[in-house]
This record gives structure tokens, sequence and C-alpha cells, in this order.
């Protein structure tokens, strides 16, 4: 018999306070003055409560990377967050490039029983960028693939890209571009501009990440395609992005945490924590994703969590690796990035990071208002906390963080997935006691 | 609480008086070079030199130089960064008597270094020292040959020495003591 | 000081104390002893990850004749240069028991992490790092221009009006960025000259003027050219399309050179591709200062040794 949460006194997206009970496999009650009679009751006085928050860009590293990250420690980190669904980038050794591989991540998730491990799929065989994937059989596999990229790697080609686009509308997929022209960033080491030039590092140029984002908003129009551009890091991509929609084009947009948060000045010390693909880019850049997200023309945050060992990142800025584990902090940065100026509220919050991602990835049972029948998908947050950052806070196997030792607002108290508490009282709770929790829940 | 224990007219009277010293050790001024240790240790040096030349007029008119130590001594990194002053020996010293002259011989690890400065500069036929205060404590078997005046001071108190040309006031002070 | 790592963090009297000092350890080099015993007992590692023969031996001559003990590490090729980690040889340098450890590393940066990391207590000095800096080079080139103006009387001055046109590839060059925060803070003005390609896109934080035109900066009559190396493989990278080109543009070449005035310096940092960037009759003239360059070398980076090594820990 799963056990059943009375969620009390939780202050809804909208403003209002209310209890939500969670019992068997539903939401299935909201209101104020529910009977606690046989259920966990926890105390959700002053937090705020939203649907488990979806990421549409992880990377879990396993299988291949496991010294990194495993689907295990990964979604202990997502649920450490609020999030109870997350899409697996197709990055990993071997490549998630066939049924066989979407399938066993999916299984992994499964048992796991942290959050949802939705696979995506890569795009060409191995990310080699040359010949197309099996996309339609990744979408029928048990695994449902919808979500299409090569991340990590441009689909640079042209007409790969043309047809990639066309191909996966035979089963509404879509393909999630990382937009980066190659050529214009061989070498790249950090946003090109007046502090690279005075840091003597190759520059990776803003130029590269538009070119290729206007490109495949006229090939997603030209062919009548769902585009998603992964990771917009310019304010010049945002105006191409916002043009695109204004012409009806179908395409969605990410921003990351730490491009909503984290600008290019930070490198000056070559500390290389700071270290992210695309690079962290200017303080205008960053008011203008801040104002693409709260207009609209941004879609949604997502993480693009990537772990990284220790060796990875201590050693000169050339020889580290891209990346920035983000699962845990996201977010606390949006909440300091866009929620305490005002350009966000927490409705905002939930759509940007639960229903919109979940739509844009076709995923079922997340990203569901809070409201009777819905999934019991929950993250109760609290506000008011404060805390500064450290190892402790990170609940994945790295700790490539960029926010240690920075004080980030609020806190993640309680996650729900599938009805089971996966995080109470701000701790993650026992994987062997979650994994039988998820075996219950199938049964 | 400063107190002054050489006025400017002592000062001048010793200097009178080292410079007299000098020469009769020396038997004259022939093959001597004064060379004084920066800062004050130039500026004493070069008043020597001057008070020699009045003496004896036919005395050598590149009497005078500077011998910088900093490089020489063994107290790197046990204080702050000391910043080099020029050497700047008028005439070589290979078989010259060469006076070295510094405001005040404590410790000796100045004139220690000073010797090693000396001997890469070549070989003296013979070195003294002359100073303008002795106040005792010495670390090393250095004695001065010149004195103008021995003062017994406690290690914990200071002796400030101010030259007209350097601090534009001319006096030799003792402070601290009491702690 | 506690490192060296660039020009940038120098002030203007930090600077001219070390152009200073660097004259006192000049005129030790013309002594029959040549040799100060000055870190006596000290352990200075030369660790170069990239091949540099003229800047290691300069090092090494530097830190013998200030008695120091001098190992040095040729990282490039052995176990260093690939896989082994900076983290992992800095621990071996702390173990050997570093005092100071003069680095010369690919990567932009390198010696500001090794300073920072705390793997290692030594002091570091930059021997060049990736495209950012190379502090001593600057500062011997300072120190070569202002012996050339003030002679005998430079102790305790800066370059200030002093016109410096600094031709090349700017993008790529260590030397160039020391030399210009160096050269700007010491009071010159700089001006550079390069093909577009080989500038930073965005100069706008360089104290500096900029052109396309070698012949109108020549027409300028600056008080010293300094030529840069170019590395012929820039025009795979199509920086510029062959060295023909390069070199008709932007080559001090006999014609220019001989419209340059009679007391303009011409300066290379070495070595130098005659016919390229720098006709021979320019470089083998009275003007040039490129083997004096080499020699003050030796007497900046003593001077850069004994400030590093000098005073208590942390100051
Ligand atoms: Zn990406």
């Amino acid at each position: 018999m799963a056990e059943s949460y009375l969620i009390r006194g939780a202050s809804l997206a909208d403003g209002t306070t209310s209890d939500i009970l969670l019992d068997g496999g539903i939401i299935a009650e909201v209101g104020t003055g529910l009977s606690a009679a046989g259920a966990r009751v926890v105390d959700a006085d002053g937090l705020i409560a939203l649907p488990g928050l979806v990421d549409l860009h992880t990377h879990l590293r396993e299988p291949g990377y496991e010294q990194s990250e495993t689907i295990l420690t990964g979604t202990r980190a997502a649920a450490a967050g609020g999030f109870t669904a997350v899409f697996a980038m197709a990055n990993t050794a071997p490549v998630a490039d066939t049924a066989g591989v979407v399938e066993q991540e999916l299984a992994l998730g499964d048992a796991a029983g942290y959050a949802t491990v939705q696979p995506i799929g890569a795009v060409t065989v191995g990310l080699q960028g040359e010949r197309l994937a099996e996309l339609g059989a990744m979408a029928r596999s048990r695994a449902n693939v919808r979500v299409f990229s090569d991340d990590g790697f441009c689909v640079s080609d042209a007409l790969l890209m043309r047809r990639a686009l066309e191909y996966v509308k035979a089963f509404d997929g879509v393909i999630a571009q990382h937009a980066q022209d190659p050529r214009l960033t061989q070498g790249a080491q950090m946003n090109e501009g007046a502090l690279s030039g005075e840091l003597g590092l190759a520059g990776w140029p803003a130029v590269a990440e538009e070119a290729i984002i206007a490109r495949d908003v006229l090939l997603a129009e030209h062919v009548g395609s769902r585009l998603h551009i992964c990771h917009v890091s310019t304010a010049g991509s945002v105006d191409v992005i916002r043009w695109a929609k204004a012409r009806g084009i179908q395409v969605t947009a990410e921003v990351t945490p730490h491009h909503l948060l984290l600008t290019e000045d930070l490198i000056s010390g070559y500390d290389a924590r700071f270290k992210v693909n695309p690079p962290l880019r200017r303080r205008e850049d960053v008011e203008a994703v801040r104002a693409a997200l709260a207009d609209g023309t941004i879609d949604i945050v997502a993480t693009d969590h990537a772990p990284h060992p220790s060796e990875s990142k201590e050693c000169e800025w050339d020889a580290a690796a891209n990346g920035m584990v983000g699962l845990e902090s996201a977010l606390s940065v949006v909440h300091a990035s866009v929620v305490e100026n005002g350009l966000l509220d927490w409705t905002d919050v939930s759509r940007v990071l639960s229903q919109t991602p979940a739509r844009i990835g076709r995923i079922r049972g997340h990203g569901e208002a809070i409201a009777v029948g819905a999934a019991p998908e929950i993250v109760l947050y609290d506000p008011s906390a404060s805390r500064s950052w450290g190892t402790a806070d990170l609940a994945g196997r790295s700790v490539n963080s960029p926010y240690l030792g920075r004080t980030l607002p609020g806190r993640v108290v309680a996650t729900f997935h599938h009805g089971y508490a996966t995080v109470l009282d701000g701790a993650v709770l026992e994987t062997a006691e979650i994994a039988a929790a998820a075996r219950e829940a199938r049964a | 609480m400063a107190r002054t224990v050489l006025n400017h007219s002592d000062i001048s009277r010793a200097l009178t008086r080292i410079s007299h010293e000098i020469l009769e050790s020396n038997r004259g001024s022939a093959d001597l070079v004064i060379l004084g240790i920066p800062t004050r240790g130039t500026v004493l040096a070069r008043r020597i030199a001057e008070i020699i030349q009045r003496i004896e007029p036919d005395a050598p008119v590149q009497l005078a130089g500077s011998l910088d130590v900093t490089m020489y001594r063994d107290d790197l990194s046990r204080t702050r960064t000391r910043t080099p002053s020029p050497t700047d020996v008028p005439v070589g010293i290979d078989g010259k008597t060469v006076v070295l002259v510094d405001d005040v011989l404590f410790s000796g690890r100045t004139i220690r270094a000073a010797f090693d400065a000396l001997n890469d500069l070549g070989r003296a036929r013979a070195v003294r020292l002359a100073v303008l205060v002795d106040r005792g404590h010495r670390d090393f078997p250095i004695r001065a040959d010149f004195v103008g005046k021995n003062l017994p001071s406690a290690t914990s108190e200071r002796i400030n020495v101010h030259l007209s040309e350097i601090d534009g006031a001319e006096f030799v002070s003792i402070e601290g003591g009491e702690e | 000081m506690r490192h060296l790592l660039s020009t940038r963090d120098l002030s203007r009297d930090e600077a001219i104390e070390l152009l200073d000092i660097a004259e006192d350890m000049a005129d030790v080099q013309l002594r029959e002893v040549k040799k100060l015993p000055t870190l006596r007992g000290r352990t200075v590692v030369n660790l170069f990850f990239e091949d540099s023969t003229r800047t290691k031996v300069s090092f090494e001559a530097a830190a013998k004749r200030l008695s120091a003990d001098v190992i040095s590490f040729s990282a490039k090729g052995s176990s260093v240069s690939k896989g082994e980690s900076l983290k992992d040889t800095a621990q071996t340098l702390a173990a050997i028991g570093a005092d100071a450890v003069v680095i010369r590393h690919g990567s932009s940066g390198a010696p500001l992490v090794l300073a920072q990391s705390g793997w290692i207590d030594a002091g570091v000095l930059n021997a060049g790092d990736g495209t950012h800096e190379h502090p001593t080079q600057a500062l011997l080139d300072a120190f070569t221009l202002r012996r050339r103006i003030h002679g005998s009387a430079s102790r305790g001055r800066g370059l200030d009006g002093v016109r410096v046109t600094i031709v090349g590839d700017i993008l790529h060059s260590r030397v160039a960025r020391s030399n210009v925060w160096l050269l700007s803070t010491l009071g010159a003005e700089v001006n550079l000259v390069a093909p577009p390609t080989l500038l930073p896109v965005d100069l706008a934080n360089w104290p500096v003027s900029v052109g396309y035109d070698l012949d109108d900066a020549i027409d300028a009559q600056p008080d010293a050219v300094m030529m840069l190396r170019i590395q012929l493989e820039r025009m795979h990278a199509a920086f510029f399309p062959n060295s023909r080109e390069y070199s008709r543009a932007w080559g001090l070449d006999d014609e220019r050179f001989a419209r340059l005035r009679a007391d303009s310096i011409v300066m290379h940092p070495g070595p130098m591709n005659r016919g390229l960037e720098i006709s021979s009759r320019a470089a083998d003239s009275p003007q040039s200062s490129v083997l004096e360059q080499v020699a003050n070398g030796v007497s900046v980076r003593m001077a850069a040794l004994y400030l590093l090594l000098s005073g208590e820990k942390g100051e």
C-alpha cells in the first residue's frame, strides 16, 4: 500500500493557499481543511507548490562516462533541484542513436525512481553529422523519443538539418539544435569581445550562434517543421527568434540558468568552473535573454546540467572541459535572476520550468497544473530561504558548480514524483527507499 | 619619546675627528678609497672625503663612492624587500685601502655583507670601518676602527640618524626602550 | 612581489623599481665577477611546457648569476606535455622544494591558475602564456628603450611621451599584450599596426591607437618600431593571403627603414624571419636593438627573480 501525502497550507503559484492530497497515483484533492486521515502530513506553511520541474536539457553521462554522473546520481541531483522529469541528452558512449540505447536509459531511470528519464535521440549516427540516426526506430521504441539532438555538436550541414527537420514530422518530433558554427568557433575558448582579446583566449563570436539560428528558422519555415534552439546565449539570437516567431515559424527556445545570471567577466581569473559552451556572455546579453524569457521569445529554462570530474576543471583553461552542473541550483538561480527583479512571477516559473518544457518534449504525466486528477508531480519551494552554496548542496556525482561560495535565494524543501517523496525536509531520500517506492508505484 | 644624543655640531666635530684619524692611520691620503653604505653611509663618506680634501689639498679628487650591499645580505626573506641602490666605486680597489662608512654599527650583518660585496669588486690592500654611532650588540666579530660616538643602548631602543641632505635636519636621537 | 604574472598588474612605481634594479644587475654584468650570492640556497625551477631555448637560457643565466640552484624541467615531449596535469607537475615541484617557478605554457592563464591553485607555495613567474602575456619580454623591451633614450640617466625614469609602433600579429602575440600595458603604464604612446584579421575584434579598452597602414605609421616618425614575428601557419587559416603580400604591406623593408629617423629604434623580440617582417639591413643596423634586447633580458630577469624571492612571503 503506497503512502499518501497531505501537503498542508501550500501557496499555489497564483497566490492562493491550499492543502493538496496525493493519493492513488494522482492529485486526489485540492482545497482547504482537507482531512489527513491515513496520510502523512507535510507542513507547507510559507512554501510555494509548483508542478514538478521538467528539464529539457540534461547530461546524465550514462552509459559511458559514469565517473562524471550516472542515471541514478543525475536523477538524485534532479530531485534535489525539484525536477521530476529530465530529458537525457544523447552524447553518451555509446551514443543514444539506436532504440536499444534509449530503452536502456529509460529502464535505468525507472529503476532508480527519482525522476522520469526521457531519452533524447541523436540526430546523426554517432553525433558525426554525416548520416541520420534511426530516428523512427527511437520514436517507436518504448522510450517514445520525440526530441532529437546532437547537442555538444551542431548539425551544421544545412541539407542534413533540413532532412532531419522534415523527417521527424512523421511522429511529431522536434530537432533541438546546438547552434554553433563549427568553422567560426575553431579552438574557441570564451565569448569573443574586448575581454577575450585582453585575456588572450580564442573567441567564440556571437554570430556563430546567431547565423545557425537564422539559417535553421528559415529551414523550419520552409519545411513546416518544429525547431527547438538549445541554450540561447546572445542578444542577437533573441532578435532572430523574435523575428521568426512573429513570422509564425514553429520555433521554441531555451536559456540556461547560468546564462540568466553569470557574465563573462568571471573568466578573468581563468577559473575553469566558468568554462561552458556556449560561453558566458556580456551583461547586455544577459539582460536580453532575461527580457526574452519574460516576453515569451524564449520559451523555457533548461539546465544543460553537464557534470565533469574534478580533474577536468582543476587545470589550465584550454585543457578544461566545458560545462557546469545545474540541476540542484536551477530554481534558485531563476529566482535570483528573473523572479527577484519582478520579470517573472511564480506562475511564469511553472510555465518555463514545467509546463512548456513538457509540452515541447511531448512527455505525458508532467507539467500539469496542480489540480484534482493531475499527475502527482510537485515541488515545494521555500522562497524566503537563502544559502551559501557548497558541495553539500549538490546531490550528483560531480561538483563543477559555478555557484560554490555564492549566496542564492530559496531552497527546495520537498519533491514528489509519482506521488511519493524523493526529497523531504530539504534532504534527498535514500536510494533503496526510492527504488522500492518506484517499484510499488509501477505495480 | 625621542631623546637627542648628537646635535648638528656634535656630528660635524665627530666627522672632522674621524677624517683626521683616517689620515693619521693611513699616513696620508694616498691609495685611499672611502665607500659609504647606502643610504646615509654614502652621505657620510662624501662628507669625510670633502674634509680630507680640505685638510690635504693634493688628496685624490675621486675619493668617495658608494657600495650597495643589498644583494649580499643574508636576511633576504626575513625582512621586507629592499630596493638596492647603485654601487658607484670611483676607482679600482685593487691594492687600495678601503674605508667603509656607515651611520650606525649594530649587529654587524651589513658590514659582513659589505666584505662580500667588496671581495667581488677586487682585492683591497686593507679594509677599515668608520661609523657615526656604535650602539653595540654585535652578532659578528666586527669592530669599527673609527667611531663618532659610542652609544650603549638596549636592543629594544631605536637609533635614528638624520642628515640634512636626506632628512632636512641634522641630529641623532634614541627612542623606545621601556616596553 | 609574490608573483610576476602580467605587466597589467604592475604600477608605474613597481615597473620603474624593477627596471632600476635591472640597471644594477646590468652593472654587475660589466664586472669581472658577474655572480651575486643573493639567491644562494634558493631553488628556481624552469618549467617549460613549450619549446623556447632563448627564453629558457636567459632565465637560467639570470638565476645562476644570482647563485640560485636551477632545475630545468622541459615538459615538451615528456609525459608532461600531454596527459600529466599541471596539478601533478606543480605538486611534484612543491615536493622538490621549489622557491620560484618560471613557467612557459601554451595555455593563456596557466601561470595564474598555478599561482592561485594552492598546489604549490612558490612564487610564479610567467615566462609566456599562450596568447596572453610575456611580462619579462616587455620589461626588457622597456629597459632597452629607456637605456637607448636616457642612457646613464635612466634610473628612476619612465618612457613619458615616447612613441612606439608595434607591427604584426597583435591578435596572437603575448609580447604585444605585455608591451601595450607596460609601455603605456610608463607613459609611452603605443600605436598598433596590423592587418585587420590579426587585431582583436574589440580594442576599446586598450590604451593604444590602431592603424592598418605601416607606411602611414612610418611617416609619423615613431621613436621606436617593434616588429613582431609572423607565424607562417597563420596564412593557412586565412589571416592573410601569403607571405609575399604580408611582407609588402607589413614588413619593415629597406625602403621603409630608410624613411625612419636616424635615431629611431628598431626592435624585434626574436627569432626573426629575415626578409619577411624585417629586412636584414634593418635588423643589423646600429638602430636595431635586437642583440641588446637579448643581453638586457638577463638583467631584467635577475631583477624579477630578486623581487620575487626577497621579502617576506605574501609581500
Ligand atoms: Zn549544447
